[in-house]
């Protein structure tokens, strides 16, 4: 590659450089003629309004979008609220304020001080907050003495408001003020420093739709801060709305029947994965949130080692037990293992290796079939069951219900359990799988982890005939003027691979479980509902023989009650979860119960004829239990 | 390598003036970011250090022949590419934009060097491709795939105010090599054309800044905002200025950005329409000693390597300026060893070394 080199051309004058000092010394002329227009002709205009420069900013707080229950119902909205700020350049006399507006705002006066000499540095056309959220008393006496108040303004903001508040707040979320990464990203750049946005939640997932645009107006001040004209003005817009699946009576039975006990409970239409409450207890009040939290309540509400800033159904972790005999029972009957007819014996232990494997009944529960043994949560029966199937046959059917992963549950965050195999525990522990683990496997212990979102959308799946459904909480989102601009429709995930047959014996036996003589789950019977379901108390410390029950209240199990109806065509799922509860049937069931009655109570209400399945009790008991 | 007639012929008068815009530069800064805290260094002394290494680089830059840079123009012009690229994946974002690369605790913006790659690639390209009849459109095929992927890439981050930069670059070196008046009018519809579309791609925050330059009541929060206070503040210096340091309207942060894209209106307000006069007729004397060079150099080479240089002074002094008092749109763009900003000044010194170079080997013969 050789350049030419030499040319002569170049040093010839060209016109080119002629239109170049053209150009240049136009472009130069229009910047000096423009300069000489500002400073010379203007020079005096503009200094003045430097000397006092009275242009000021004030910002007109866009509404955050309502969020609607499916009924239409706003669980959380916005409604106007006063601060005062202060513009300390607008202060003729800054020691004969602080008195005078500390009385007018109810703030102590060293506290005022503070927080003005913290200011200071700061831009001065950006006001300084007093006091954010005043009462009607302090605004009328700010208002009444504007004169005596110069530098002073009363801004109209708008406050979130939860109206509900603990109700289904890991749901809602929380707000909270902007932080520096966050400030960083493309989808804040509207955003400054002290605006809040969501932190938690719906509120964070959708921070976007329903944020809207803040709009501001600049305006000119007068020497005592008074407002004389406007110089512009942008109009807010306001967020858009969201229409959750959340039924509000339904979530407030939820919440009341969890009321002080720790766990959660999730309600969800099996048809389409709707989730129809959700509750996590401990709870907190978004509230306390809406205006920046305080250090005193932000430490109360994280210093507790209960975390109720957690959501349970989603992010807790817990041993299935007995719920998963489901799970159990349907790879048994898939894999042609037994059949609906095949009994084992149940004397109350199962021996096994070197160790007794216990039944919860000591005196066990006999001969039973398999209804008998789902309905009565004999353990037996499905350690012979484990046995023979072995681990990796049953965690096929779990994974087919989607256990052991995340459902997809719109708001993130969400844990994936655990379904134990044997390739999963030689990777983990370079241990390979013992016998004995198939036992506790097939009882849901051992490795087992599920949510209670998972429990509730796999049971949903038997209790649909095999359709597995994506969890739903948002329906749509849409403009305020009632646009739609979103829709979320239910999402279908995968189809089970169970025959009608097997799901059909499931079903029968969990209706048993609620309803048939010796069922464990009687306490959510409800007269004229078809409820199935099943009970299950997760062993929290092992539980040997020769060992004493221990006492104590964080060894206690945990309850578990998953159950759906009516039997046929179920209309909603409710899976309870009691941290340290006791028994299945008795702590947890009795609130599933409750929230199934508002449903059952409201849907009679709705049709004149009573949503009334006939089904058939049976009473299938063999002898000798 | 430099003997004594590279010595002689020296460009005394480009390096004062260089030297003078620079401290004057590092002056207003000081100024502008006196009242500002939470930087471990004031950003002067590292203005400071930027200059001193860019000053470094042009003597580097002298060391070497300009026709050895515009042999290894490709490659050099790649590896602009090559760290616009990087920026896409690694680059640093600040306020929505992918602009920097971190290298260690210094952040460097590609889209500054850039400038000068394209200018080189261009310089290589026609050289080798001499038309004295004027370029038709055929011929500009390769040059305009040249400016593509730089203006694909910085446009992506975004940055639009380099954008413009390197197409009005661009455009000046085709003015001066000319085209066929035909060509000229074919690219000028092109233009008009492509433009509507290219606006699609613009952010809604750029197109409400081009707006609001046409209608500053579209944006009075901020751009708007942003070009009444940069008026009061150029305004209100009126003849004498208010002095070093007393400027109201930059001391009490009125203006945002007042140190980088706005230096010159704290230039205006302290200094005056005198100091303001004084800096312009800096930066012309700088502009059109490139063109003197340009205008005398030996080759064909260094004829465009200059006009190139000089156009990146000159459009970015223009644009700048305009934008600080009111008569073109805020792009962001620097003022060239004025505003803070550690890749542009050694991007600036490097053009100098570059136009300098030229200078002193105007009378060698080729080797």
């Amino acid at each position: 590659m050789r350049l030419k080199l030499d040319k002569n051309s170049a040093s010839e004058t060209k016109p080119a450089f002629v239109y170049a000092n053209i150009v240049i010394i136009v472009a130069f002329s229009l910047i000096f003629a423009r300069l000489w227009h500002l400073q010379i002709i203007k020079g005096d205009y503009f200094k003045d309004l430097s000397e006092n420069n009275r242009i000021r900013i004030q910002e007109i707080a866009a509404p955050r979008g309502i969020i609607y229950d499916r009924e239409g119902i706003p669980l959380v909205d916005s409604f106007p609220s006063f601060d005062v700020s202060l513009f300390p350049q607008d202060v003729p006399d800054m020691p004969a304020l602080i008195p005078a507006l500390s009385r007018a705002v109810s703030l102590n006066p060293e506290r005022l001080q503070a927080k003005i000499e913290a200011a200071q540095g700061f831009s001065p056309a950006r006001p300084l907050k007093i006091k954010t959220d005043i009462t009607r008393e302090d605004l009328a006496m700010v208002e009444t003495r504007r004169l005596d108040l110069p530098g002073v303004m009363v801004d109209m903001v708008i406050r979130r408001n939860y109206s509900y508040e603990n109700l289904a707040a890991h749901l809602i979320g929380y707000l909270g003020e902007i932080s520096p990464e966050e400030l960083e990203q493309e989808e804040f750049i509207n955003h400054k420093i002290g605006h809040f946005v969501g932190k938690y939640g719906i509120e964070q997932n959708f921070e976007t739709d329903l944020m809207g645009e803040n709009g501001g107006r600049q305006i000119e001040v007068n020497a005592l801060g008074r407002k004389m004209r406007v110089l512009g003005n942008l109009e807010p817009n306001p967020g858009n709305n969201l229409f959750l699946t959340l039924d509000l009576e339904l979530q407030k039975a939820a919440e009341g029947a969890m009321a002080g006990k720790k766990g959660a409970l999730v309600a969800m239409d099996p048809q389409n994965g709707d989730i129809l409450a959700m509750a996590s207890k401990p709870d907190f009040d978004p509230n306390l949130f809406a205006r920046g939290i305080s250090p005193e309540n932000w430490k109360k509400i994280t210093g507790n080692p209960s975390s109720p800033l957690q959501n349970r159904a989603t992010q807790g972790q817990y041993p299935p037990a007995s719920v998963y005999k489901i799970v159990t029972a349907i790879a048994g009957l898939e894999e042609k293992i037994i059949t609906p007819e095949t009994t084992f014996h149940c004397p109350g232990a199962f021996p096994f290796g070197n160790r007794d494997y216990l039944c919860w009944k000591k005196e066990g529960h006999g001969r039973v079939n398999l209804r008998r043994a789902i309905i009565e949560s004999c353990d037996v029966y499905f350690y012979n069951l484990g046995l023979r199937l072995g681990v990796d046959r049953i965690a096929k059917y779990a994974f087919g219900l989607g256990l052991g992963k995340a459902t997809g549950f719109p708001l993130g965050h969400e844990k994936p359990g655990l379904v134990p195999t044997s390739a999963w525990k030689m990777k983990r522990f370079r241990i390979p799988w013992q016998a004995g683990e198939n036992l506790s496997v097939a009882i849901g212990q051992g490795f087992n982890l599920t949510t209670p979102l998972q429990v509730a959308s796999a049971l949903s799946a038997v209790a649909n005939g095999g359709r597995l459904y994506r969890p739903r909480v948002v329906q749509s989102v849409k403009a305020p003027h009632g646009e739609t601009l979103k829709e979320f429709p239910p999402v279908e995930g995968k189809i089970l691979h169970v025959s009608p047959e097997t799901l059909e014996v499931i079903r029968e036996s969990l209706w048993g479980v609620v309803n048939s003589p010796g069922g464990t789950g009687g306490r959510a019977r409800i007269d004229g509902f078809n409820v199935a379901g099943k009970t299950g108390t997760a062993q929290v410390v092992q539980r040997r023989e020769g060992r004493g029950e221990l006492n104590l209240p964080e060894h206690q199990d945990h309850a578990w009650f998953a159950c759906f109806a009516p039997a046929y065509h179920p209309r909603i799922t409710v899976v309870v979860l009691i941290e340290h509860g006791g028994h299945g049937g008795a702590a947890a069931a009795p609130v599933a119960k409750k929230v199934l009655e508002k449903y059952y109570l409201r849907q009679k209400d709705k049709h004149p004829s009573p949503l009334q399945v006939a089904f058939k009790p049976i009473d299938d008991r063999p002898e000798g239990r | 390598m430099l003997d004594r007639r590279l010595l002689m012929n020296f460009d005394w008068t480009l390096l004062a003036t260089v030297v003078f815009i620079s401290v004057f530069g590092v002056i207003n800064i000081y100024s502008s970011t006196l009242l500002q805290t939470g930087h471990l260094k004031p950003l002067y002394l590292k203005q400071i250090y930027w200059l001193i290494l860019g000053m470094g680089l042009m003597f580097l830059i002298l060391y070497f022949d300009y026709r050895t840079f515009v042999r290894y123009a490709y490659p050099f012009f790649l590896f602009c590419l090559f760290l616009l690229i990087l920026v896409m994946f690694f680059g640093r974002t600040t306020s929505g934009s992918q602009r920097w690369l971190q290298l260690g605790f210094i952040s460097f913006q590609p889209s500054e060097l850039a400038k000068i790659g394209l200018i080189l690639a261009l310089t290589r390209f026609f050289t080798e491709d001499d038309n004295p009849h004027g370029y038709g459109l055929k011929n500009l095929l390769v040059p305009f795939l040249i400016l593509g992927f730089p203006v694909f890439l910085v446009f992506k981050q975004p940055d639009l105010g380099t954008v413009v930069l390197l197409i009005l670059i661009y455009a000046s070196i085709l003015a001066f090599i000319g085209l066929r008046l035909r060509t000229w009018i074919t690219l000028g519809v092109g233009c008009a054309a492509l433009a509507p579309v290219l606006w699609l791609f613009l952010k809604d925050y750029q197109k409400t800044r081009l707006l609001t330059f046409l209608n500053p009541d579209l944006d009075p929060l901020k751009t708007g905002y942003h070009i009444i206070q940069s008026k009061i503040a150029v305004g209100s210096g009126t003849f004498f200025g208010k002095g070093f340091l007393k400027g109201t309207q930059s001391q009490l942060h009125f203006l945002p950005e007042q140190h980088t894209d706005f230096i010159f209106s704290v230039v205006a307000e302290e200094w005056g329409f005198m100091g303001s006069f004084f800096l312009l007729f800096l930066l012309l004397l700088l502009i059109s000693r490139g063109l003197k060079i340009a205008q005398t150099s030996k080759d064909r080479a260094g004829a465009i390597l200059a006009i190139g240089v000089s156009a990146m002074l000159f459009w970015q002094s223009f644009v700048n300026l305009g934008m600080v008092v009111g008569i073109v749109p805020v792009v962001g763009v620097p003022l060239p060893l004025l505003s803070y900003g550690g890749t542009s000044a050694i991007t600036t010194w490097m053009g100098i070394g570059i136009l300098m170079n030229i200078s002193m080997r105007r009378f060698m013969l080729s080797r």
